[in-house]
């Protein structure tokens, strides 16, 4: 039990993101309205991108920017002292992709309510398998 | 099925939630993402780009592909949003409503009926036009310059401090929304056309790869910016900094571009015409 609490304390960041994607992946499940279906993936995605942005993190470490100044002597760099970098500029870019996309689901919400009159799935379905 | 779902749920939570006792401790500066490539990165950015922000440095330079690539998936789904949902019908079709300044009236005219002519005083207005919103008006107005400067700022500030060309062109986007909720979205299209959107992203995407052609016909690697050194007159590690420049603003371009055309399809389901 002890074990298990010291487990939870040193990585409870994981067991949160854990979370947050499940309750993402059960809306995507359960959920009949497509525009909640859709809320769901964009749950999922922010547990993602917080899950690449915690693995960045370093203990005692600062924002990977290089402290400079001008006319300064340049000084040897060590990597204990900068966050992890590359999360950063993954998610940087997913989160701009999943602004774009989000736009491609609204999209194409859009032109299946304009067609179905609706946006609950099983309404959808029984439209469609009556054509 | 909501239970059925919930087992799923729960036991797909536990099977991760098991997985993780074997991941590195919160903070650990010797977990295996921190140790492989990122210390290269982190300790070599000064001397391969000279440019201090990591971030910005391992975006543009290191994984220049990748981040061409996300460019063009942002591109690509502008260019889906256009394709799903516009129509580009008969604008005369529908009933419109007219504004009278002088008198304040409105004016309702039915389909195929008489157009007037667009003025100051005779204009346009939505089905859902309140008359008197001048406060939201006018902060909108004197705040948006505002809002585009601090997002050149971003975009042309990224080598040395937070920022770069998918924030500034958000950021950018995002000014170019606030006017069109804050007036109406015929007026945004009025300053920002549906075609110029377009070409924003069209020529973002040409200069992100454009850039990298130039070093291949400069006679290095593609998106090898040290090649840019022969034509700009400055060493290689200083051309790589201006290479990353010019990339960045790129795609802070067709970022823009792709916001304001995703919002204008959305909001009035692509009809451009009365929107939210």
């Amino acid at each position: 039990m002890g074990d298990l609490v010291s487990k939870f304390v040193t990585t409870y960041n994981y067991w949160v993101y854990i979370v947050l994607m499940m309750i993402g992946l059960y809306a995507i499940i359960v959920k009949n309205n497509l525009v909640k279906k859709v809320i769901g993936l964009n749950i999922v995605q922010t547990a993602i991108i917080l899950f690449f942005v915690s693995i960045g993190a370093k203990r005692g470490a600062t924002i990977p920017i290089i402290a400079h100044g001008h006319g300064e002597e340049v000084h040897a760099v060590h990597a204990v002292d900068y966050i992890n970098p590359l999360p950063h500029v993954l998610m940087l870019t997913a989160i701009v992709v999943s602004v774009a996309t989000l736009g491609v689901a609204l999209a194409m919400a859009i032109k299946l309510y304009q067609e179905y009159n609706t946006l609950e799935e099983d309404e959808i379905q029984a439209q469609a398998r009556e054509e | 099925m909501k239970i059925f779902a919930l087992v799923i749920v729960i036991l797909c939570g536990a099977l991760l939630i098991y997985g993780t006792s074997d991941f590195p401790a919160w903070g650990d500066p010797a977990s295996p993402a921190s140790t492989h490539v990122s210390p290269y990165y982190i300790e070599h950015t000064i001397e391969d780009t000279s440019v201090p922000n990591i971030v910005t440095s391992v975006l543009a330079d290191y994984r220049g592909f990748d981040t061409m690539f996300e460019t063009i998936v942002i591109f690509t789904a502008g260019i889906a949003c256009f394709f799903l949902l516009r129509v580009i019908a008969d604008k005369d079709r529908d009933t419109r409503l007219y504004h009278h300044a002088l008198t304040g009236m409105t004016f309702r005219i039915k389909e195929g009926g008489k157009l007037p002519e667009e003025s100051k005083e005779f204009r346009r207005i939505d089905s859902d036009w309140v008359p008197y919103d001048l406060i939201m008006k006018i902060t909108c107005r004197l705040v948006v310059p505002f809002i585009q400067l601090f997002a050149l700022y971003v975009i042309a500030h990224g080598h040395h401090s937070p920022g770069g060309g998918f924030q500034g062109g958000v950021i950018i986007g995002a000014a170019a929304i606030l006017f069109a909720l804050s007036n109406d979205l015929r007026s945004a299209i009025v300053r920002c056309s549906e075609k110029l959107a377009a070409l924003f992203y069209s020529v973002g995407v040409f200069i992100y790869a454009g850039t990298g052609l130039l070093c291949v016909i400069l006679g290095m690697n593609f998106l090898d910016y040290g090649a840019l050194a022969k034509i700009l007159g400055v060493d290689p590690v200083t051309a790589r900094s201006h290479g990353i420049l010019a990339v960045e603003i790129g795609v802070g371009i067709a970022v823009m571009g792709v916001v304001v055309s995703i919002y204008y399809n959305l909001s009035s389901a692509g009809k451009h015409d009365e929107g939210l």
